[in-house]
């Protein structure tokens, strides 16, 4: 099945559940006196999963568009550099992770030396001068100027979580 | 009129409005000319700085100079190193990189600035003039209009999104439509989709979903093809003579002038913007051109350069008119816009002209700053800007995923939010991996929850959908958007018979 068919058919299995949840859901805790307006708070969406369904089908069922110009060449997708992407989608997921426990200059400075380094950076010595930089002065701009808390060092130096 | 150009000047004009432009051309300029991260990525990894300064003209005229700079940034690359930051330069460089290539590289920026000063000004004041017009003319709409109103926005933007792109361009808007129903409902605050998950119970973070949308996937793209972010060669980015003489201003001149009511006109309607107002433009031009221009075409045309560069600031002038008079976006930057408007507590609509001038004119103002600024005092800088081409790709990705996390942390203070962005991220690559357009899906998104209460508005003013045959207007206009959704796909199957 291609791409375009699979994506189809995900937004057709997304608006099947989502006119579930809109048909036999939400209006079960809707209080008694709000039975007695013309306008729920399900309407709107019963309206878009009925366009929603209707459309999937469509698209599921329709031939794939011939013209259409992607970004990745699928016929050549061993070209592309997907070791590094996948590291730096890993790194922004421990980056979330670890942002409150570990502090905003030691994760921020982290992530960005591992990321350049995933992605062939070797002058190790530049590469952390200008991460600290980074990293000190975004927490300066957020916290000082900007007047938004950010924990900048890891919780056992901060007095715990 | 002119007391709102008096109250815009006295405005604009302060040394702070003055300062937020100047720092967002820069901004947009340094940024829109890296290869691969167009205004929308910008404008997006910009929005928390701009809510921070909390003032609405403020941040609106920051964003703004970050457009106009984004766009001035994107021609850059495109003429230095034949590499469109954004889709609206790509005709900029098939002449501009030839021209360059010829070592006329000062004078390909020269013209490229002064056609999007022109273009771009120009459109100011047309903007100016046609504005509050239309917001005078949606001063009688009621809640029914503003319904069927969005709706003929949003199948005007499938309808424009290309030939086979119409069915997934309308999955896109309600896939954006029915995230915006996530979270607690405007009607009696109940909950909705969020499926016992606490992080749902707000809805889903717009800065995070603009970010999701365009910043990650641009960031991705860039790891997984590194050949977008080289550029050809040092000698090819030398800058030398900036001037152009009187025989070659006298050609692009009737070129400026037509091409900046063309623009402004394209940038007008829901979808088209800026890429299609400067591909017809260069399209224009090459046949009003005598045969010996036409050989010219496409190895570095004056002409050729003029054109696409003065259309495609018009009608990023012209994409204003919408989101300004009837709070509508005509395309992907005006929804981010809208929804950074949103966050400030300012909707965007004919009420704004009279509840807020000083924001209203303020921008119509700063567009001319904005112009001003680009051409006085970024050409004069584009040798040292482009200096940014050189910096090394493994040190920009990092920098740039970043911004993005920081955009959403700051905006949500929510560490569960950047494992939502990182989720949607992964989805919006995949959905462009198939050729599905991200932006109906954003201004789905920023649309929805003003469509779903003017419609609850007018079932409970109507009690029922009476409203529909009721008011002639409503009826009329969601007539055109079944017409606008139906005739590309009536034209296909035509074409295939035939």
């Amino acid at each position: 099945m291609s791409l375009e068919r699979s994506l189809a058919l995900f937004f057709l299995t997304i608006s099947i559940i989502y006119g579930y949840t809109s048909f036999f859901i939400i209006d079960v805790s809707l209080p008694p006196f709000a039975k007695m307006s013309p306008v729920w708070p399900s309407s709107f969406p019963k309206i878009l999963s009925a366009m929603g369904v209707v459309l999937g089908f469509f698209l599921v069922f329709s031939k794939p568009s011939a013209n259409t110009k992607t970004e990745i060449d699928l016929k050549h997708l061993k070209s592309y550099s997907w070791v590094p992407a996948f590291a730096l989608l890993g790194m922004m997921v421990a980056y979330a992770l670890l942002l409150r426990p570990m502090g905003f200059i030691v994760s921020t400075f982290s992530f960005l030396v591992i990321g350049s380094v995933v992605l062939g950076e070797r002058k190790l010595l530049l590469l952390s001068i200008v991460s600290l930089i980074g990293s000190g002065g975004i927490w300066y701009l957020v916290q000082e100027v900007l007047g938004i808390y950010l924990r900048p060092w890891p919780w056992f130096l901060s007095g715990g979580f | 009129m002119i007391d709102g150009l008096l109250i815009g000047l006295s405005t604009a004009l302060s040394l702070k409005m003055i300062l937020m432009v100047v720092a967002g051309c820069l901004i947009g300029t340094f940024i829109g000319m890296l290869p691969g991260l167009g205004p929308m990525s910008i404008i997006a990894i910009m929005i928390p700085v701009a809510i921070s300064i909390g003032d609405p003209a403020g941040a609106i005229i920051l964003l703004a100079g970050v457009y106009y700079g984004a766009i001035f940034g994107g021609s850059t690359s495109s003429i230095l190193i034949n590499a469109p930051g954004v889709a609206g330069t790509v005709a900029t460089s098939f002449d501009g990189y030839p021209m360059a290539r010829a070592g006329k590289a000062g004078k390909a920026l020269t013209i490229a600035a002064i056609s999007s000063f022109c273009g771009g000004t120009i459109g100011a004041i047309l903007l100016m003039i046609f504005a509050p017009v239309l917001a005078n003319v949606a001063l009688l709409f009621h809640s029914a209009e503003y319904f069927a109103l969005m709706v003929v926005g949003l199948s005007a933007i499938a309808a424009f999104s290309g030939n086979g792109q119409v069915g997934k361009a309308l999955a896109m808007t309600l896939l954006g439509l029915m995230l915006a129903t996530v979270g607690e409902s405007a009607l009696y605050n109940m909950p909705r989709f969020t499926y016992g998950v606490l992080n749902l119970q707000s809805g889903i973070g717009f800065i995070t979903l603009a970010m999701a949308m365009f910043a990650l996937p641009e960031a991705i793209f860039l790891i997984l093809d590194p050949a977008r972010t080289k550029p050809k060669s040092e000698q090819e980015n030398a800058v030398k003579d900036l001037r152009i003489t009187k025989e070659e201003a006298k050609t692009i001149a009737p070129v400026i002038a037509r091409q900046s009511l063309l623009g402004f006109f394209i940038g007008v309607l829901p979808g088209a913007g800026a890429t299609i107002a400067s591909f017809l433009g260069y399209a224009v031009e090459r046949n009003l051109s005598t045969k010996e221009e036409q050989k010219e075409f496409g190895k570095g045309s004056l002409k050729g350069l003029a054109a696409p560069e003065t259309a495609n600031n018009a009608a990023c002038t012209g994409s204003f008119v919408p989101l300004l008079t009837l709070g509508i976006p005509g395309s992907g930057t005006t929804a981010i816009l809208l929804g950074a408007l949103i966050a400030l507590n300012v909707t965007p609509g004919p009420r704004l002209m009279v509840d807020q001038p000083e924001i209203f004119w303020s921008v119509i103002i700063s567009m001319y700053i904005g112009n001003l600024v680009l051409l006085v005092l970024n050409l004069p800088l584009i040798p040292y800007i482009a200096k940014i081409l050189t910096i090394p790709r493994s040190y920009l990705i990092p920098f740039i995923l970043f911004f993005t996390l920081m955009g959403v942390y700051i905006g949500q203070n929510n560490a569960a939010e950047l494992l939502i962005l990182i989720g949607l991220g992964v989805m919006a690559c995949i959905f462009r991996v198939a050729g599905y357009p991200l932006a109906p899906l954003l201004i789905g998104f920023i649309l929805g929850p003003m469509l779903e209460n003017n419609f609850s508005r007018s079932i409970q003013l109507y009690d029922g959908i009476s409203f529909l045959w009721q008011r002639p207007m409503t009826g009329a206009l969601l007539m055109i958007a079944v017409v606008l959704i139906l005739l590309p796909t009536i034209r296909l199957f035509l074409s295939r018979r035939s």
